[in-house]
């Protein structure tokens, strides 16, 4: 059995990372989810959080923001949104991430007139958001909703 | 006989217009290879995200439950086309040709007694379809002071077109933009997006796309979460192709333009010089006959 796998992470406008990986923790929309080679074949949709990849040298952290992995048995591709490299991610994206979030909450506020549904789905992608940031050390402003 | 002073003039000036259309040429050639590069990294995304679609819409097919955006609404009476154009003009044929594209599908809709609305994107595209189809207008996106067309710019103009449809506004999206070739060829290309079509995955066993999936959540939701993202995409995909035929359709008009100017300028020195001989021989004349009466 072989121990690693192809692990491919694109954004629309770029290859953000393509290498060989021996375990994926994925953030799935329906909870967190570890693919190691030879995982079942599966289509998720993603939540917004840490995509954590163990590689043949060391590990790396991504930042994604919702899209969807598809894992087969050779290998995991994940199509974000948005996505960055740890290294990569300031307190400007994370504020801007989290805005748009918040933003999209009050919108859904007005529209659906706190009919449960598309309200709790935005306000659990910008706590998603925030869970983020907090991993990473950068302290999300609070949204003024 | 042409005054010497006036061709001098007019040697400067095709001169001085020559130095501008090659500045234009060299600028569009750097920028052609940047849009050539934004293309290319977004390609991958883009297949990928296409056979995955592929897969999801063979295996949902034609229920009554799958989402609109993938069967349609069951009618086709409203058209709405999003016809992207440059924002910029001086490159030759290359906002024409869409925009001919587009009005050539008009007219066959209008015979067949179709509504139309259209958003336009570019200013060029909308000063012309503004004159002849005027009335059909709904919206236009300016991407005038976007520099770089960025995945941003897709979702919105993707938004605009779903709240569209999600408001019955239409049956059937087209989108048109120009598909780069290569420098000298920029096809104008129609492209259908709602209802989406999607080829079937082929049943290649090598690549295991015949495999399996397990979906999560449901496949359904999966498709209803993608099918809004695919439209960003594709609109995605088409702004790049438009960006990198823009550039290459005015590197070429330039080029052509830099060339027509040579050719003006070497007739003119032609006609200068003779002008010049002819004056000095009229001189030489006039005292050689004077020298002569004496």
């Amino acid at each position: 059995m072989a121990d690693t796998m192809q692990f491919d992470l694109v954004s629309p406008e770029r290859r953000v990372a393509s290498f060989q990986a021996r375990a994926v923790k994925i953030p799935g929309s329906e909870g967190d989810l570890t693919a190691m080679p030879n995982h079942a074949p599966l289509i998720t949709t993603l939540r917004p959080g840490i995509l954590h990849v163990e590689g043949e040298r060391g590990s790396d952290e991504y930042i994604v923001t919702g899209g969807f992995a598809q894992i087969t048995p050779e290998g995991i591709s994940v199509l974000a949104e948005e996505s960055y490299h740890r290294d990569e991610m300031s307190q400007e994206i994370l504020d801007r991430m989290v805005e748009d979030a918040a933003e999209r909450q009050r919108k859904s506020i007005e529209q659906s007139h706190n009919e449960p549904g598309p309200t709790d789905d935005a306000a659990k992608l910008l706590s998603d958001m925030m869970a983020v940031g907090s991993h990473i050390g950068l302290s999300a402003k609070q949204p003024s909703l | 006989m042409a005054n010497l002073k006036d061709l001098k003039n007019r040697i400067s000036s095709v001169k001085s217009t020559r130095k501008i259309t090659k500045a234009m040429q060299m600028v569009a050639a750097a920028k052609l290879r940047r849009a050539q590069e934004a293309a290319e990294n977004a390609r991958p995304y883009a297949q990928q995200f296409e056979a995955v679609m592929g897969q999801l819409a063979a295996s949902v097919g034609d229920s009554p439950t799958a989402p609109l955006l993938l069967r349609g609404t069951g009618q086709e009476e409203t058209f709405l086309l999003v016809v992207m154009t440059a924002e910029k003009g001086l490159c030759g044929g290359f906002n024409t040709n869409i925009v001919k594209r587009a009005q050539v599908r008009i007219r066959d809709l209008q015979s067949r007694g179709k509504t139309v609305k259209i958003v336009t994107v570019g200013k060029k595209g909308r000063a012309v379809l503004r004159r002849t189809h005027g009335d059909m207008l709904i919206d236009h996106v300016d991407l005038s002071d976007v520099k770089t067309v960025g995945y941003g710019n897709a979702q919105e103009i993707a938004q605009g077109v779903l709240k569209r449809f999600d408001a019955s506004e239409f049956d059937v999206a087209y989108i048109y933009y120009g598909e780069f070739e290569n420098t000298m060829t920029q096809v104008p290309t129609e492209q259908q997006i709602i209802p989406a079509h999607f080829d079937a995955p082929e049943g290649d066993a090598a690549s295991g796309s015949n495999t399996l999936f397990d979906y999560e959540p449901s496949e359904e939701a999966i498709l209803a979460d993608l099918l809004p993202r695919s439209v960003s995409t594709q609109i995605f995909a088409a702004l790049l192709e438009n960006a990198a035929s823009e550039q290459g359709a005015r590197m070429t008009a330039m080029d052509n333009a830099t060339r027509n100017a040579d050719d003006m300028v070497e007739n003119l020195n032609r006609e200068y010089n003779r002008t010049r001989q002819a004056v000095i021989t009229n001189e030489l004349i006039e005292i050689i006959s004077g020298a002569e009466a004496l």
